[in-house]
């Protein structure tokens, strides 16, 4: 038996046990967010599934060379698949997320904890053992450090998690393989071992061909398009999707915008307040931290100062820093103009004592009572206060008026009950479809006719008119008035969406 | 010595570990029952250093007390004071401060009354609850106040659920049994007698005495249900939730009328929807402050009363200003007696030589509230965080969100968690409140959140408990509509009562309306002119 070899052999396998746990921890902290506790925790159970393997050995009497070579061939399938099984049990089931994650952090831990007892017990009498505790031990370590700086250096950039595992198994399984001819003396017949390990080998070969469609199958397979980033906030999951030259914005799997056809969206909120108003200098904006109601906003020369609330300190330092989002607002949050703030937007109204020209209401759609309560009288009467009492004005995104008719009305109406002279209108954006919104007015107002600006993409003057007229398949519903203390908005906008869905 | 005793009342602090080994920081409230244990045990009376005169005196701050002095405040009679044993008014209806949020110390809300209750409707009114009046003149109230939905759910079988009764996997009997209890608390609030009195009413006093439902009074809820065959589970457990929450008592503590109040009464007509409810994050508090703020100088806190003897003409008033350490005798021409019965029984100087045989009528259920201040929400599984959150098949009543109303969903908050300690004997269960230190009510009311809130521990940041050992009279079989109670409420020469004891049930509606009649029959016997809010 050559010795050396089998010091490379350790290298191999020390270096895919830790990376297995590094997968583990990284994979945990992607989705359940929280770092210091996922590392901690999975860590733990790894080291002391080690330990239970290490003292499991003690019960393995005959074929040791036999039983490594299993354990190599065991923890490559497991420690190979378990990202794409990690990623495929939180798309599938979330709640299960946990069992799963430390379920297989306890199987890889403690087929690792056998490897080196067995290699020490195979070389017991080959090497003196003073020697062999050093070297094995050395080589172990040295495989650690080998497995931690290439796993955040070179691994996960260029490989992802998925084909990350995948690769290292693979190793693993072609070691275990090689091994059944370094320890050929030891072995019966090698046979039986070398088609388990062949078998091994093919399985992995196939995930890491397919690797790309078991990425698709995970969570990141709930989007269209391949997720170019995702963040657990302490609000919300924000996730990044891009195809070709666009990209998309999904928070808790709703689509936010597509880069494609945003600028429909935003300049129909944003425009017709200003094309009523082209001389506003203070300006508020609710939601909207992706930064581009604000590039919309800041294009008016006569803005002086933006206030922009949004709950989520991640979102509005994402539309600040990201290349993407940042190249698409057009840098408007680091414009000197504005001033952001992190905070419950219903929260903030109620200590707020200053007043705006313009305000721009731009939050998810009231699919739970948390969002649900920005779109009620007492917010919009809080907002009214907010407003200068013979220009102000407020334009509202208010869902979709075909998909979700009840809901758009009820909104409109419910500002009315809070004080608001209200002009409903509508815009095309494809992503979303026919697309609803709401001027209110705290004192009456002319409909808009001519937009301030001559550079938008979407709107003119006769267009600009058009958003205001609503086909008769859009016309008005009775609905109840959105009140704190009833929350009908998000009864309604449930049961007209269950209906789409 | 007393002013010994007086030191022993307000809050002491306490500093302990979780079971899983947290630290964490806290207090207990409500010292003032050590106080008044030595106050029992004090021979003779002290003699005064100071002597005032004054037309009124009013013994007692909790919301009675200061419904009397709000009322005399209306009127125009401004000589008054107000004695308070604790350092701080409001009585049940205290509350306290905290760094997130203020909270209740009990009671924490108000059902929107009809407008027939015009005292209640102006107090509302001064308070900012209401915002206007609809074009048929009745009250709009603020919509912050009206409790934001999601408003209530229930942690069943390691979900919460909507509403306060699960109904998960319910046997199609047990969901017949409970639609018949609607309907039959129903009917109920529709009923009226021959002078047009609704059979069960708010206040109380307004209720028919018709026997065909007083004559409930003499049976249990629980005999009650079961006469009607209103079994199953869920139904006892809705109904006896109920019970533990308004009254602290069980089914079988509760009288029938009294159970059948708690539903009929809130119901306008057997149609309309039960009445929406007021809150604020103080709960009761808010009333209790804006009273507070009316009543001025004119009242004074950690003001002993020792003993209440009348004279010719005039009451005499013996108490102890702890401020100060010095004992005060105020000659009051009238004084209204707003003390809890118990007390009442310790002070009233004709009592002490015979005693009367209402006395020992009133028993009281013992109350635990603790205020737990968590750095942020804890997860749950199900229906997203309420206002009201109970759990079913536990001793406690759950927990109210103090942040709730502030309209926030994010960061820290504060819990209010409720536990009447609901034994058939409520001395021993007394001694077991007081007995029972703070690290164990720690220990217990996180055993009890444990298996809604996996991971509360790690929030909590302060856990504060307030003792009530007399948290409220309980309504039990045959005691509302008996002789005891209505002997008791009869005033004792120039001295009024008034307390939700004399109602046997410990209702805000209760409190204000007894503080305004009593302040009325002053205001009558003093010749006063002035327009009555309740008759």
């Amino acid at each position: 038996m050559r010795t050396p070899a089998v010091y490379l052999t350790v290298l191999v396998i020390a270096t895919c046990g830790l990376v297995y746990e590094l997968v583990a921890g990284t994979l945990a902290s992607y989705v359940l967010g929280d770092s210091v506790t996922q590392f901690s925790t999975v860590i733990g159970a790894y080291l002391s599934a080690m330990g239970i393997g290490s003292w499991l050995s003690g019960y393995l009497q005959r074929g040791i060379a036999f039983r490594f070579v299993q354990v190599e061939f065991a923890v490559a399938l497991i420690g190979g698949l378990s990202a794409p099984a990690l990623f495929l049990a939180f798309g599938a089931a979330p709640d299960l997320f946990r069992l799963v994650l430390y379920g297989l952090v306890l199987v890889i831990g403690i087929l690792v904890g056998l490897e080196i007892p067995l290699v020490l017990r195979l070389l017991k009498d080959v090497v003196e053992f003073k020697d062999l505790v050093a070297r094995v031990l050395a080589v172990d370590y040295l495989g650690a450090l080998f497995a931690s700086v290439l796993f955040p250096i070179v691994m996960v950039p260029e490989l992802g998690l998925v084909r990350t595992s995948v690769l290292l198994g693979l190793l693993n399984a072609v070691v275990g393989l090689w091994s059944t001819w370094l320890f050929r003396p030891l072995l019966g017949s090698p046979g039986l071992l070398r088609a388990q390990g062949a078998v091994a080998c093919a399985i992995l070969t196939a995930a890491f061909a397919y690797s790309d469609r078991l990425t698709e199958l995970s969570e990141e397979g709930l989007y269209a398009d391949p997720v170019v980033y995702t963040k657990s906030t302490r609000y919300q999951r924000i996730v990044m999707t891009r195809t070709g030259h666009h990209f998309q914005l999904f928070l808790n799997g709703q689509l936010q915008f597509s880069s494609a056809d945003e600028y429909r969206y935003h300049e129909a909120l944003v425009q017709p307040a200003f094309a009523a108003r082209p001389q506003a200098g203070r300006v508020l904006i609710l939601g909207g931290g992706d930064g581009l109601a604000a590039r919309e906003v800041l294009k008016h020369a006569g803005v002086r100062e933006l206030v922009l609330v949004d709950l989520d300190p991640e979102m509005t330092r994402l539309a600040k820093d990201n290349v993407m989002l940042r190249e698409l607002n057009a840098g408007a949050l680091s414009d000197p103009r504005v001033q952001v703030v992190n905070e419950d937007a219903l929260i903030w109204l109620q200590h707020e004592r200053s007043l705006f020209d313009l305000a721009f209401v731009d939050f998810p759609d009231p699919h739970s009572h948390s969002l649900g309560k920005l779109y009620t009288s007492h917010f919009y009467a809080l907002l009214r206060r907010r407003l200068d009492p013979e220009l102000g004005l407020a334009a509202v995104q208010s869902t979709s008026p075909l998909l979700a008719r009840r809901s758009f009305w009820c909104i409109n109406r419910t500002m009315e009950a809070a004080g608001f002279f209200v002009r409903p209108y509508h815009a095309l954006v494809p992503s979303f479809g026919e697309w609803g919104f709401a001027l209110g007015g705290v004192s009456p107002f002319e409909t808009p006719a001519e937009p301030a600006l001559a550079s938008l993409r979407s709107l003119d003057g006769p267009s600009l008119r058009a958003l205001f007229v609503l086909g008769p398949d859009m016309g008005p519903l009775p609905a109840e008035v959105n009140r704190l203390n009833n929350q009908v908005l998000v009864r309604y906008y449930e049961e007209e969406w269950r209906r789409w869905n | 010595m007393l002013a010994a005793l007086a030191g022993a009342a307000g809050a002491s602090a306490c500093v302990g570990r979780t079971p899983s080994g947290r630290r964490v920081a806290g207090s207990i409230v409500g010292g003032a029952h050590a106080l008044g244990h030595r106050l029992r045990d004090l021979g003779s009376l002290p003699l005064p250093s100071r002597r005032e005169e004054i037309p009124v005196a009013i013994l007692g701050a909790g919301l009675a007390g200061l419904s009397a002095a709000w009322t005399f405040e209306r009127a125009g009679l401004r000589d008054f004071t107000v004695l308070e044993l604790e350092d701080a008014p409001g009585g049940t209806a205290r509350f306290g401060t905290g760094p997130v949020s203020p909270y209740p110390w009990a009671a924490h809300y108000v059902p929107v009354p009809p407008s027939s209750n015009r005292a209640l409707v102006a107090l509302l009114e001064e308070v900012g609850a209401i915002t206007g009046r609809d074009p048929a003149g009745a009250p709009v109230y603020a919509e912050d106040v009206l409790v934001r939905e999601p408003e209530e759910r229930v942690f069943f079988r390691g979900e919460w659920y909507e509403g306060l009764l699960p109904r998960a996997g319910i046997e199609p009997e047990d969901a017949e049994a409970l639609h018949r209890f609607e309907a039959r608390m129903r009917a109920f609030a529709g009923e009226r007698d021959a002078a047009g009195r609704r059979a069960f009413d708010l206040p109380r006093r307004r209720s028919s005495p018709d026997p065909r439902w007083t004559g409930l009074d003499a049976l249990s809820f629980g005999d009650w249900l079961e006469r009607e065959g209103l079994r199953g589970e869920r139904l006892r457990w809705f109904a006896e939730y109920g019970t533990r929450d308004d009254f602290g008592a069980t089914l079988a503590q509760t009288s029938a009328w009294a159970g059948i109040h708690y539903y009929a009464a809130r119901l306008a007509t057997p149609d309309s929807e039960s009445a929406d409810v007021l809150t604020w994050p103080e709960g009761n508090g808010r009333l209790v402050s804006h009273l507070a703020s009316r009543a001025g100088v004119r009242l004074r806190t950690r003001a002993l009363v020792l003993d209440v003897t009348p004279r010719e003409g005039s009451v005499d008033v013996t108490w102890l200003d702890a401020a100060l350490g010095e004992t005060v005798l105020t000659r009051a021409e009238h004084v209204v007696c707003a003390l809890p019965r118990f007390l009442a029984a310790r002070v009233i100087a004709p009592w002490q030589e015979r005693p009367p045989a209402f006395l020992g009528e009133t028993v009281y259920t013992p109350w635990m509230v603790a205020n737990l201040t968590l750095s942020d929400r804890p997860r749950s599984h199900g229906y997203p965080l309420c206002w009201d959150n109970v759990l079913y098949g536990s001793p406690s009543l759950g927990y109210v969100v103090a942040t709730h109303q502030s309209g926030g969903d994010h960061g820290a908050t504060v819990f209010t968690y409720y536990w009447p300690l609901v034994d058939d004997d409520p001395r021993r269960a007394r001694e077991e409140l007081l007995a029972t230190n703070w690290e164990t009510w720690m220990a217990r009311i996180l055993g009890d959140l444990r298996r809604a809130h996996p991971g509360l521990e790690s929030l909590i940041e302060r856990v504060d408990v307030y003792l009530w050992g007399h948290a409220m009279a309980r309504p039990r079989p045959g005691f509302l509509w008996g002789e005891a109670l209505r002997e008791s409420a009869r005033p004792l020469g120039r001295i009024h009562f008034a307390h939700t004891d004399l109602s046997g049930m410990a209702l805000c509606e209760e409190a204000q309306d007894w503080g305004v009649r009593a302040a009325e029959a002053v205001l009558r016997a003093r010749g006063a002119t002035f327009t009555s809010l309740v008759s």
